[in-house]
């Protein structure tokens, strides 16, 4: 690996639109063979659009791919894995039901009678585990494994079908901490067996860690190439963003006012009666934020939904300014009126209306504001004008309350959502992944607005799967770990190591 | 990384779109037309002279309207709610039988007390019968697309009984209601027009049209200006995000489920209160079917569905004097050209929507 090789691939003047959008302009990357490229930018720059081109989704309007000096046409998936480039994406394509070595060999089966090709398969994989040091059973059923296992699953599939050139779409999303670190050693391992991994991300810690140098995208464009070691994380923020940004906000201390929410006790089962919560109790002042650190899936979400009234406990009780919620208040109409607002974690799938103007998912959970309209009826022209007041407070853009709501973009969806629920003053505000899929641009804004909240004294609860986020904001954070409350720590006290302990339900010591 | 969704301008999408299916709809049903040894052109020329060459064409195509108007704003109510209501023939027969027992309950009635009791019997009949698939599907999870088809047969077989062993005419082999009292049916377009000058043949077009039209503005009114139709959006659009607004997707279900219904009655006021002055057995006569087309073609839009109304309405009456002036073409060939129609306007929407977005795309990158 001395002699210099032709780059692994090489893009050249790829542009493509979608409609009055121009998704890749005149873009250009070239990825040595044998390294670790990181490609950074905002949602929407342009970097899944690039890949997707890479990977064979969609064809190029104009430019040329060349992969180990070699002019190709990738017109599908298939010619992508012909040419060597195996992708790993965000949301695993894994059928959870078959087992490791079935997912393994689907789509590449090797003949009609399917015991050849899972011996062969069954080989392949032994090998691969060996060489790469990745362990894994080849019988063990894809549902039953750890997200982190699922992610190796993706790369020993992209490496069983020869993949040279290894793409993952923001693979950190998912994991821990300590699962994290243990991609990245893949990863180099990968690298020093002269595999090249092109490694899409938002996390800018991470392109500092792991890569050996990156490209940023603007716009469609591709704004700068930078040498990893040459670089840092201020620079790189400046350059996708297009302005100097403030990677933390600042946060005045504050004392904290009197007890608003409290939660004792609360357990939960989900539909197939695993326990979700376990006898998880909790306070929040006015005044204060504080935030749940945990890996997705821990329960997190549930605590949230009780908490805003989504789902009913098995036990525990809620208590709200004191008074303790019956059933029939713990719903979130009725939650809503006593000033508990909720900005969901996933805004998409219930936040907001997708196929609503704007102006009508502005006023979600609010319909029956007497501000809309006498009676029954809800005047359109006072939806707008409530919407255009909030997206310019809000800086939604575009400022059209006439759009539907799944032409804006992830950010000023989540502005739209912020908008709507902190507008009316709420007592307790319920926070779920504030920023997922947000730009750096907004994140900071989002991060202010919620600051501004905490000192204007209401009682926040914040849960994020960045633990950076959680961070950066929280005045306490709680870690859970398996429905439990596995610890708390001042913000002051905490730090990434002890949390991540935390998170992965090592609890004992205390810190 | 799927395929994005197919976006059209809205104009393309409201018009452009269902005069393509219409357009491929008829070029198909010409093509059988001359696979039975006719001329296509021909047919359509005496289909649309037949449908609104005449006075009585006009009065005949805008009855048959106003039973699709009713039919098909009880799917498309249904359908903003996220649910698939295929049962308006059982509820606009559980209508009539409601409707029936209240006229010939209210024989001692002036009509301006009789006639309106009537027509909320049969609103309140279609509700029942759409509210119970409503309730088994919020509470009990069984769907509504079957619960609504088994309760059609159950409507079916109930209007038997019942014209044969409890409201049936004395004496008669017919199974039928004896006739409603005089003051308590509707008033027949012929004679409503009359003092204002207008003479028109007598045609089974009666005032049950203006409460059709009273409807198509009110389920606007309802889904696009009321809290309500707000709910029942949100609903149908993304029931997560319904729950999450303090919106039970369950009343909703049920609420929606029971105006559907008694949209559906509709059929019963104009069929039974409008031109038979009786209730007589298969008088839904697969009209709420069809309403499953209209509703669809009319994208859930009061504007289309009134459109889509009429375009049905010609179909049939223009069928209908089309079979009789060329025999070659039976009734059921016409039968088999709405179901063409409904081929193209419902299921194979998806294929124009593709075609439309190439040729719009081509149009302005070549511009």
């Amino acid at each position: 690996m001395t002699q210099p090789r032709a780059p692994a691939i090489e893009l050249r003047g790829i542009s493509k639109r979608f409609g009055a959008v121009a998704a890749n302009k005149d873009v250009s990357l070239s990825v040595a063979a044998g390294s670790i490229h990181g490609i950074v930018g905002e949602n929407g720059a342009g970097k899944s659009t690039l890949m997707s081109i890479l990977y064979g989704f969609y064809e190029a309007d104009a430019g040329e791919i060349r992969i180990a000096g070699e002019a190709r046409r990738i017109r599908s998936p298939a010619d992508a894995i012909a040419a060597g480039i195996g992708m790993v994406h965000q949301h695993f394509m894994l059928v959870e039901t078959l087992s490791v070595v079935e997912n393994v060999v689907l789509g590449a089966e090797g003949g009609a009678r399917l015991g050849g090709g899972l011996a062969r398969a069954r080989a392949e994989l032994t090998r691969l585990s060996q060489q790469y040091g990745l362990a894994i059973d080849p019988d063990a059923t894809v549902g039953d494994l750890s997200v982190g296992l699922q992610q190796r699953v993706e790369i020993l599939k992209a490496l069983y079908r020869g993949a040279g050139i290894l793409i993952l779409d923001e693979p950190t999303a998912v994991l821990t901490p300590a699962e994290a670190d243990q991609l990245f050693a893949l990863l180099r391992a990968l690298r020093t067996q002269g595999k090249t991994v092109i490694l899409i991300t938002h996390k800018l810690r991470e392109i500092m860690d792991v890569t050996d140098a990156v490209s940023v995208m603007r716009r469609g464009e591709m704004v700068a190439h930078l040498r990893t070691a040459a670089t840092s994380p201020p620079e790189l923020a400046e350059a996708m963003v297009g302005r100097r940004v403030l990677l933390r906000v600042e946060k005045p201390p504050r004392e904290r006012g009197t007890p608003v929410l409290e939660a004792v006790g609360l357990c939960c089962r989900d539909a197939r009666g695993t326990e979700t919560l376990r006898d998880v109790g909790l306070t929040l002042h006015a005044g204060e934020i504080v935030g749940i650190a945990g890996v997705a899936g821990n329960g997190q979400s549930e605590l949230l939904e009780v908490l805003a009234g989504l789902i009913q406990p098995d036990r525990g009780v809620i208590r709200l300014d004191g008074q303790i919620l019956a059933t029939a208040d713990r719903d979130p109409a009725r939650l809503r009126e006593r000033g508990l607002m909720h900005v969901p974690e996933d805004r998409q799938r219930s936040g907001l209306v997708a196929a609503f103007s704007a102006a009508e998912s502005a006023i979600l959970g609010y319909q029956h504001d007497p501000a809309f309209g006498a009676g029954p009826l809800l005047q359109p022209a006072r939806i707008e004008a409530h919407a255009r007041e909030a997206f310019a407070a809000y800086d939604v853009r575009p400022p059209d309350p006439a759009l539907k709501t799944a032409k804006f973009s992830g950010g000023n969806q989540q502005k739209i959502v912020l908008a709507r629920e902190i507008e009316r003053r709420p007592k307790v505000l319920l926070v779920g992944q504030p920023t997922r899929g947000v730009d750096i641009g907004a994140i900071e804004f989002i991060h202010r607005r919620l600051l501004a909240l905490r000192d204007a004294g209401v009682a926040i609860l914040l849960v994020s799967v960045e633990l950076e986020e959680v961070m950066a904001l929280s005045d306490r954070i709680i870690a859970m770990c398996g429905g439990r409350i596995t610890g708390e720590r001042a913000a002051e006290a905490a730090d990434e190591r002890d949390l991540g302990l935390l998170m992965a339900g090592v609890t004992g010591e205390a810190a | 990384m799927s395929a994005a969704p197919i976006e059209l301008p809205r104009w393309a999408d409201v018009a452009l779109v269902p005069l393509v299916s219409v357009a491929a709809a008829l070029l198909v049903a010409g093509l059988v037309v001359i696979g039975i040894g006719e001329n296509p052109l021909e047919a359509t020329a005496l289909m649309l002279r037949g449908a609104l060459g005449s006075a009585e064409g006009i009065g005949f195509t805008l009855y048959y309207a106003t039973n699709f108007i009713f039919t098909g704003l009880a799917v498309a109510v249904a359908f903003h709610a996220g649910l698939f209501n295929i049962g308006g023939e059982g509820q606009a027969t559980a209508a009539g039988i409601a409707m029936a027992f209240a006229c010939l309950g209210l024989s001692w009635a002036p009509g301006f007390i009789a006639v309106p009791l009537a027509i909320l019997a049969a609103a309140a009949g279609g509700a029942l019968w759409a509210f119970i698939p409503g309730w088994l599907q919020a509470k009990r999870g069984s769907h509504v697309v079957i619960t609504t088809i088994m309760l059609n047969f159950v409507a079916a077989t109930l209007i038997v009984y019942l014209l044969r062993e409890v409201i049936g005419k004395p004496g008669s082999m017919q199974p039928e209601t004896p006739d409603f009292p005089a003051q308590a049916v509707l008033t027949p377009m012929h004679q409503l027009l009359a003092p204002f000058g207008l003479r028109l043949p007598p045609t089974p077009l009666n005032s049950a049209l203006l409460l059709a039209l009273l409807s198509l503005f009110a389920v606007w009114l309802l889904i696009w200006r009321t809290r309500l139709g707000y709910a029942i959006r949100t609903v149908g659009a993304n029931p997560r995000a319904a729950a999450y607004a303090g919106i039970s997707p369950a009343a909703v279900t049920m609420v929606a489920m029971a105006i559907s219904g008694a949209l559906a009655g509709g059929l019963a006021v104009n069929e039974a209160l409008g031109v038979q002055h009786r209730l007589v057995l298969d008088f839904t006569a697969g009209y709420g079917f069809v309403g499953i087309a209209v509703a669809l073609m009319g994208r859930g839009h009061p504007v289309g569905v009134g459109l889509a109304a009429l375009l049905f309405g010609v179909l049939y009456q223009g069928g209908a004097e089309l079979s009789f002036d060329k025999p070659a073409i039976t009734r059921d060939m016409v039968v088999v050209i709405g179901g063409v129609l409904i081929l193209f306007a419902g299921a194979l929407d998806g294929l124009f929507r593709r075609l439309v977005a190439g040729v719009l795309r081509s149009g302005r990158s070549g511009a």
